[in-house]
């Protein structure tokens, strides 16, 4: 038993996280002792103990688990553990469970913890239906309805689409370019356990004395300073997803440059790398300002900075300023993966190559650079200067021009095509129509004087459903089937998969779409309840909204099923030219036993004789000459 | 190979869809009462932007079913690959220019709507809006009640006038919203936010808060009543004389900051 305390798991976590509840008792008791009975009543306050626990009892269940143990060995100049891959791979269900350095297990880690979230987000989202399917309060009070929308925003952002794309990403962008693994397997490794230190936090919340945060996701100061303790879950929270994002971006940046296989120029990289790429750039830059607006509303609130206290020189505003410079560019962090899933799903399903290879990957770019000139479109009518409106809508306006590109090289990809209709290519042509969909509604959100109506309302909640829903979650369901076999190595139910697809598009949209009549109308978003005009069509949203719960269902039960004892798949069942579809379903451990070297676009199908990867022999390197590996050859 | 028989179907197809689109665009009854002369401007900048709209959503949904009825996988194709065409220069251009002239249009004309909207007309009256969880109260300074400055929960406007309010919030942000009117700005603390707009028709109208602002958010709602100028005179004077000078005397006139 002594040895289970003191080696990494979780029963070392266990006693090191009461050790981090002792360390903040003792630390907060200290300082307000020091500090005297003129400014505190009590040395011990439970809000005080709570706000440091939050942190201290994180970290304390990090270094548990062993998600720092190698560090500290290095760091304390003891030997560390030598190389010999004992914590790489997964041989039984247990080795999920721990810190695990293969990005094959990391990524699954990442997938199902994500979708454990977005199960966790859609019930709240159940809920939230519940309430508004009449007027009036029905099954919750104010308080716990505003903390259930702004759980269940936080949760799908921060735990479900951003890091959902991370762990395809993970899982998939090494074995695209011919990578062992990623470049930083430790820090792999410790950026996922930061997430359900995140989402369990965020969920806690709800337990907190006055309940949840209720401030929405993006918890507008002075309102957030002043909200019950629950706030600062989120604002920890948040810092521990943020960190957790940052690391994985370093790390696929990294990657991505320094691990290539021999002749992966970057113009012969897989869209779906460069999307992650592009996303990686824009996580590292931004994220920092997400993390930077929660800790001076953590500042405000622990210790009284008044940052935006504006009775004592604070400035409202500039919250709002450094959490979009953030908030927006994460629109984009949660949609360039998706753009990549779809340029994968869209050419392989189409039997044709990606149209416009290199304008797709110069139109991530435009976007990145764009992505950071529009944040202030989300403070049209928020009493910002006035002249800033006219730069921020026109850079708005401008920024649909490469999404606009990659609709129309989408198109074209299908011209002429040989359209396999399975459900991956189902879900990526839903997306081309319910994306456009969003992206038109925001190209018009972007015309401020149409904008200053419908800032803030249902609208906007159509809108973005449209684009996170419609757009991000229908890329996350085409990659997760499309990549299923080579994760699993077995193939999933594609009648199911069909009935998956079908019922969500047509849910879906009847939940959403008529979201945007009631913001014209005059409903306001985040309210308990609303007036009674608004009663027929909330009613029916709910009655839709519904029916899109039931069809996660199906989902859900495909992805178990199929796992547990779907047919054996095949190492490329979809006839691919990328590396990842070259090697074994699920691919071996160290990902190629032949090295690769690239020779050719990723997406030449129709070409006679094209080449992507070809293999060195395989027993002995000092084989003769490279045998070719052909998609047509499966 | 797409036939011309098809592709004349789809064309055909993608026009009707359009056609019954913008009709349709038309019979939906998008918003509600429209009570100033900011309001008509404002839905006529929507109705612009849904109808251009409307053909580039069915030119993208045209291209995706016409896709799977001319391209899908027919029996024995399985191995089949689609000719290897890698783009089009020209294709490309022309669909990064022509979208950047639209918008760069659309967000032209948008502007010139924004301008009218916001243009200071040579008269105007001001009035002072506090905002505080959860409520709504009204400052109506000495210029207009012409005598002490009122202090009021109700809102009246005169038909006509211009009307140019003065926001400022005691807690937290709110925003004040007037869907009859079209438009919202943030109350936020700290300083003092404006719009304005001129009623153009008798009635009584919501006023909503906007912008989450506690546990009473949902509940944040007054009216506006917008009465002709001889009712507004006598509302004014009806409550300049029902409350003493002791209740609205002190309130910090709103419109001062004007």
């Amino acid at each position: 038993m002594a040895a289970k305390l003191r080696a990494p798991g979780f029963y070392r976590a266990g006693w090191m996280m009461v050790g981090g509840v002792a360390f903040a008792t003792a630390i907060t008791w200290l300082v307000r002792m020091s500090t005297g009975h003129a400014t505190f009543h009590h040395f011990l306050s439970g809000d005080a103990i709570l706000s440091v626990s939050l942190i201290s009892v994180s970290l304390a269940f990090l270094i548990g688990i062993g998600g720092f143990d190698y560090w500290f060995y290095w760091a304390a100049g003891r030997p560390t553990r030598p190389e010999d891959h004992s914590a790489h791979g997964a041989h039984s269900w247990k080795d999920y469970f721990r810190i695990n350095t293969d990005h094959k297990v990391i990524g699954i880690q990442y997938t199902i913890n994500s979708f454990i979230f977005l199960l966790i987000g859609g019930l709240i989202a159940m809920l939230m239906r519940a309430q508004l399917a009449q007027p009036g309060s029905q099954f919750v009070d104010a308080n716990t309805y505003n903390g259930l929308f702004s759980v269940h925003a936080s949760i799908l952002i921060f735990l479900f689409i951003i890091p959902v794309f991370a762990g395809l990403g993970n899982f998939v962008i090494p074995l695209m370019i011919g990578a062992p693994d990623m470049a930083f397997p430790r820090l792999n490794a410790l950026s996922f356990w930061l997430l359900p230190v995140a989402g369990v936090m965020m969920l806690a919340s709800f337990f907190a004395p006055g309940g949840a945060f209720a401030d929405g996701w993006t918890a507008y100061a002075p309102l957030s300073v002043n909200a019950p303790i629950g706030q600062t879950f989120f604002s920890v929270a948040v810092q521990f997803a943020g960190a957790s994002s940052i690391m994985t971006a370093l790390n696929f940046l990294v990657t991505i440059i320094t691990m290539r296989a021999p002749g992966m120029s970057f113009f012969r990289m897989p869209l779906l790398v460069w999307s992650n790429f592009a996303t990686s750039l824009l996580v590292v830059i931004a994220t920092p300002f997400i993390a930077a607006s929660q800790f001076f509303v953590l500042l405000d609130r622990a210790l009284g900075f008044n940052f935006f206290n504006a009775a004592k020189g604070g400035d409202v505003l500039m919250y709002q300023h450094v959490f979009w410079f953030y908030s927006h560019p994460a629109v984009y962090i949660m949609m360039l993966p998706g753009f990549g899933i779809v340029s994968e799903v869209l050419s392989i399903k189409s039997r044709k190559p990606i149209f416009g290879y290199r304008m797709m990957a110069f139109s991530l770019l435009a976007i990145v650079g764009l992505g950071f000139t529009v944040w202030a479109h989300h403070m049209f009518t928020s009493g910002m200067a006035a002249w800033i409106r006219i730069p921020m809508a026109i850079t708005t306006a401008i920024i649909a021009v490469p999404t606009g590109i990659k609709i129309f090289s989408w198109l074209a990809t299908l011209w002429r095509g040989v359209l396999h209709l399975d459900t991956p290519m189902l879900f990526a042509l839903g997306f081309l129509v319910t994306f456009t969909l969003g992206g038109l509604s925001g190209v018009m959100l972007a015309m401020v004087a149409f904008d200053i109506h419908v800032s803030a309302t249902y609208f906007i909640v159509a809108h973005i459903h449209y684009v996170l829903f419609g757009g991000s979650l229908m890329t996350i369901f085409a990659g997760v089937y499309y990549w299923f076999p080579k994760m699993t190595g077995r193939m999933f139910d594609e009648r199911l998969g069909k009935w998956h697809f079908w019922s969500t598009f047509i849910f879906m949209n009847l939940t959403f779409g008529p979201m945007h009549i009631l913001g014209l109308q005059g409903m306001p978003r985040r309210v308990a309840t609303y007036s009674a005009q608004f009663s027929a069509l909330n009613l029916f949203i709910s009655i839709a909204s519904f029916g899109l719960g039931l069809s996660t269902l199906v989902f859900i039960y495909n992805m178990i099923t199929s796992w547990r004892g779907g047919p054996r798949a095949v190492a490329n069942p979809w006839r691919g030219l990328t590396l990842e579809w070259q090697v074994s379903s699920p691919p071996p451990i160290f990902n190629f036993d032949r090295l690769p070297t690239v020779v050719g676009g990723p997406y030449e199908y129709g070409v006679p004789g094209a080449v992507h990867g070809i293999f060195a022999p395989a027993p002995a390197p000092a084989g003769s000459g490279p045998s070719t590996v052909r998609a047509s050859d499966e | 190979m797409p036939d011309r028989r098809s592709l004349g179907v789809a064309a055909v197809a993608a026009l009707i869809a359009t056609a019954i689109a913008i009709a349709l665009s038309f019979a939906i009854h998008w918003f509600p009462a429209q009570a100033s002369t900011q309001a008509h401007n404002t839905d006529r900048l929507y109705h612009v932007l849904v109808i251009a709209s409307i053909p580039i959503f069915v030119l993208v949904v045209t291209v995706v079913l016409y896709s799977v009825w001319q391209f899908r996988m027919k029996p024995g194709e399985e191995l089949k690959d689609g000719p290897p065409i890698h783009g089009s220069t020209r294709l490309e251009v022309f669909w990064t220019a022509v979208p950047t002239v639209l918008l760069l249009g659309i967000v032209g004309y948008s502007f010139v709507v924004l301008h009218d909207n916001e243009k200071k007309p040579a008269q105007e009256i001001q009035i002072g809006v506090t905002g505080q969880q959860f409520a709504w109260t009204y400052q109506y300074p000495p210029s207009v009640t012409g005598g002490a400055p009122l202090n009021s929960y109700q809102l009246y406007v005169p038909e006509g006038r211009s009307v140019y309010f003065n926001m400022r919030s005691k807690d937290v942000v709110h925003a004040f919203w007037i869907p009859a009117f079209r438009i919202q700005e943030d109350v936020v603390p700290g300083i003092t936010t404006h719009w304005r707009a001129t009623p153009d028709q008798l009635g009584t109208y919501p006023v909503v808060c906007n912008l989450l602002c506690g546990l009473g958010h949902s509940l944040m709602r007054s009216t506006i009543h917008v009465v002709t100028p001889a009712q507004f005179q006598t509302w004014i004077k009806s409550q300049t004389s029902a409350t003493s000078s002791s209740t609205t005397g002190g309130s910090t006139a709103g419109g001062a900051t004007g």
